[in-house]
């Protein structure tokens, strides 16, 4: 063992992806073997190159207005196959059954007759939106992108934390990752077959184009930004360039007679597709915030008409709400007559009278989380509260028992992080990314490993100084092995030109030979 | 193209050029100072500051010279200063962060971290100066070899070239107030990085009328006036949806093809006689000509305002 790794052991109470009982875990053999063989100076090194390259290529993101580069840690995370195998499966069933519970809310209603879930679950949500109801998206898909947040308990068992199908960010950080990451570690990356992540604005590309309202045969796609002061600001314009889109704001576009157009030099252009990063309420000020500035009026008049798609759609946040979380196993059972593939954490709903006796008395042993929030906002970590914290999270509870959900501690899985140039187990979760054309649903094989960097948080949030990892799914057994091409057509070398030396050798010895005559001797 | 997103590349175009030629005018100042122990150096300042529209008077001030550095060159909210100036380049960069290419997105950004993290000021001023003009040649080389020329080239190619119009006038100005200074002219060529194609082209006398006439007028060096103004006009045209038969409809290009044609078409004696007024004339013109391309491409852009109904 190296002196990185030497000392490195996990922690007792979680599950180590890289330290098991009887050493290294599978996976991890290879990315230890060649991290060893560079010295620790030399790995401290390239973890400082991670960090100026992206303070070079402006990777950040920003946090009330300042720009900060996303910290990337030097240690990858491996998931093997057979791993990525599970959590791919129980993503892809995921999101069917998500689009199926969106469509039966916002349609015929039948899960309520069927008493899988009570209609006021879904109705009390705040992103509930009785404006959508009865709109069909052009090719039945609402969820065009999911985030499912995946954390690995300790057992090291997957499960799903919370589902993500409004705006999930994120995916950008996993291509940047991955190209520097293999940039700053060719002796490694070289050793493993990854299977790689740069596909993902094509498959959103193409799942957008399959989303346009029926008869336009080449949509015009667009993302739709809230601005440069976005959190998420770097993404928003990577997706755009990857996918040659247009970046728009709310500002550049016009919505009128139902049709939805963009602001050019050259006049307006109609529009077809959106994929916004924007929140439902800032969509449309005349269906949902009228002060908001970020969006455009009229939108979605023209998604009623059928002469524009949201991607995702106006509603989705229904499904993400944490208390129909707790119901998404009956749901899968019920639309997909499936046994869930992943296991979700156990949950108390506070609204039942029954489960939240039980919870007030146990809130220091239990983390509770507000139904709608995300980024880590307004989590309360049972253990590490105090007195005074768990009282006015008690009178917040006994207030608003609809607002809150509480779960067991999990202590989340640890990978080796490098921490003051030493490697400590930090707490990691998992978020793959699934891209639904509406004839599939493609998993990104990989999604963002985020860290939470202090020792023994687990709230990884960037939002809450959370860093990431870049996450490598290996193909089949990983190992990559030379290949011989054989080359198909033959190569037919052509010299380089050049300007060339004097043409004729006499002619250099004469002007030589006069520079001694006419200068006597050598300067 | 977004209206928004060509008015980002047109201010690319500008911001970038400002920084370039407040160096290359600071540079010229500051070896007129050393060449020409005559110059009286707190006036010299406040007649650069006054050209280069900073509102501060150095003539209070301890160190003038530090006064020029700081205004012109590092202090970042002073608004004419090349830190300023490259910051709202990369500003505008980040807004057009997925139409421009990623090589020049990084030049730009590189050389706004270097500047924000206070480098221009620990060098010496002539390695500054150096670095910045370098920094500046990057990034449009790099623009020019991996952008498209297309419709965002045009923009940018237009904001550069208004902006070059408009602080050669300025750099000339400067010569002109400070002129009976016999290396006066030298410098303001050595600035334009003229020097090298003036003494190509006439010999190396130089003399006043010589000198501004080259800067002005010549039709092949890349930094005169002529030149600047015939690329912008150019660009207007590739913009300009197809051709018409007589005059011209746009605003921009008339104003900048009369003000071409006021250098053009007189005596350079007289131009000459009154070189001040010409050029603030010229500024003018140029500042007009950035309005009616404002008005009549990226208007479109301004936000409207939903209210709701009563």
């Amino acid at each position: 063992m190296s002196l990185l790794f030497g000392d490195y052991a996990g922690t007792p109470t979680a599950f180590d992806e890289v330290m098991g009982a009887d050493g290294t875990r599978p996976g991890y053999g290879g990315v230890l073997r060649q991290l060893d063989k560079l010295d620790a100076t030399e790995v401290r090194a390239r973890a400082d190159y991670l960090k100026s390259t992206y303070l070079d290529q402006g990777v950040t993101f920003d946090i009330g207005g300042e720009e900060r580069p996303f910290p990337l840690d030097i240690v990858p995370r491996v998931l093997l196959a057979e791993e990525w195998a599970e959590v791919e499966a129980g993503v892809q069933q995921r999101v069917r059954a998500i689009e199926a519970f969106l469509a039966d809310v916002y349609g015929e209603g039948r899960v309520f007759r069927d008493q899988v879930i009570p209609r006021r679950v879904v109705v009390s949500s705040p992103h509930f939106h009785r404006v959508v109801h009865g709109i069909v998206p052009p090719n039945g898909v609402r969820c065009h992108v999911a985030g499912i947040d995946l954390i690995r308990d300790e057992h090291g068992r997957f499960r799903v934390l919370e589902d993500n199908v409004r705006v999930p960010s994120g995916v950008s950080y996993v291509m940047t990752n991955r190209r520097a990451m293999f940039s700053a570690l060719p002796e490694v990356t070289a050793r493993h077959r990854i299977r790689p992540v740069e596909g993902y604005p094509l498959q959103l590309l193409a799942a957008l184009r399959a989303a346009a309202p029926s008869g336009v045969k080449d949509p015009t796609v667009v993302v739709l930004t809230p601005g440069v002061y976005n959190s998420a600001y770097f993404e928003h314009a990577l997706l755009a360039r990857m996918m040659g889109v247009e970046l728009v704001e709310g500002r550049d576009l016009v919505a009128r007679n139902g049709r939805a157009s963009i602001r050019t030099t050259q006049g307006l252009r109609p529009v077809h597709v959106i994929y916004r990063r924007l929140d439902d309420e800032f969509l449309d000020p005349a269906a949902f915030r009228p002060d908001s500035l970020l969006g455009c009026a009229g939108l979605m008049t023209a998604v009623r008409a059928g002469n524009l798609t949201l991607a995702n759609a106006v509603g989705n946040g229904v499904a993400d709400d944490k208390l129909v979380y707790t119901y998404m196993n009956d749901l899968i059972r019920y639309y997909l007559a499936e046994e869930p593939v992943l296991a979700s954490v156990d949950t108390w709903r506070l609204e039942e009278p029954s489960h939240r006796e039980e919870v007030m008395d146990r809130l220091d042993e239990l983390v509770l989380k507000p139904v709608d929030g995300s980024g880590g906002k307004g989590i309360v970590i049972g253990p590490r509260a105090t007195a005074k914290q768990l009282d006015a999270l008690r009178a917040k509870v006994t207030r608003d028992p609809r607002g809150w959900i509480a779960q067991p501690v999990v202590q989340l899985s640890t990978v080796p992080t490098m921490i003051d140039g030493r490697m400590a187990p930090r707490h990691v979760d998992l978020r793959p990314f699934a891209v639904n054309s509406g004839d599939d649903v493609y998993v990104l094989p990989g999604g963002l490993t985020r860290v939470a960097l202090p020792e023994g948080e687990l709230i990884v949030n960037s939002s809450q100084g959370g860093g990431s990892k870049d996450t490598w799914v290996l193909a089949s057994d990983g190992l990559r092995r030379r290949k011989r091409r054989r080359a198909s057509q033959e190569l037919q070398p052509v010299p380089l030109a050049a300007l060339g030396e004097e043409p004729v050798p006499h002619q250099q010895s004469q002007q030589q030979q006069q520079r001694r005559i006419a200068g006597g001797l050598p300067c | 193209m977004l209206s928004r997103i060509a008015e980002s590349l047109f201010w690319i175009g500008r911001y970038l050029e400002r920084a370039e030629d407040t160096c290359r005018i600071v540079e010229v100042h500051q070896q007129l100072l050393i060449d020409d122990p005559s110059v009286d150096s707190d006036e010299a300042a406040a007649t650069l500051l006054a050209v280069m529209g900073s509102s501060v008077d150095p003539t209070g001030s301890a160190d003038s010279s530090e006064t020029v550095m700081a205004q012109l060159c590092y202090d970042i909210a002073s608004p004419c200063s090349i830190a300023a100036a490259l910051g709202g380049a990369r500003e505008a960069a980040r807004r057009a962060r997925e139409t421009i290419s990623t090589e020049v997105w990084e030049a730009i950004n590189t050389s706004w971290n270097a500047v924000r993290a206070g480098r221009l000021q620990r060098m010496r001023p002539a390695t500054a100066f150096q670095y910045v003009r370098e920094r500046c040649a990057v990034i449009s080389g790099t623009a020019d070899q991996t952008m498209s020329h297309d419709e965002g080239w045009h923009f940018l190619a237009l904001g550069r070239s208004i902006e070059r119009a408009d602080m050669t006038a300025r750099m000339i100005s400067t010569a002109a107030v400070t002129a009976g200074s016999q290396s006066a002219w030298h410098n303001v060529l050595r600035g334009c990085g003229a020097h090298h194609a003036f003494v190509r082209t006439y010999g190396g006398v130089v003399s006043d009328k010589q000198a501004a006439e080259f800067l002005l007028l010549d039709r092949l060096f890349p930094r005169s006036v002529v030149h600047t103004l015939t690329i912008a006009e150019d660009a207007l045209a590739q913009l300009e949806p197809g051709s018409r038969r007589a005059g011209f409809h746009d605003d921009a290009q008339r104003l900048l093809g009369t003000a071409r044609a006021a250098l053009e078409y007189q005596r350079p004696e007289r131009i000459l006689a009154e070189l001040p007024q010409r050029m603030a004339e010229l500024q003018r013109s140029c500042a007009q000509a950035s309005e009616a391309i404002t008005d009549r491409y990226f208007s479109a852009a301004a936000a409207a305002t939903w209210q709701e109904g009563s």
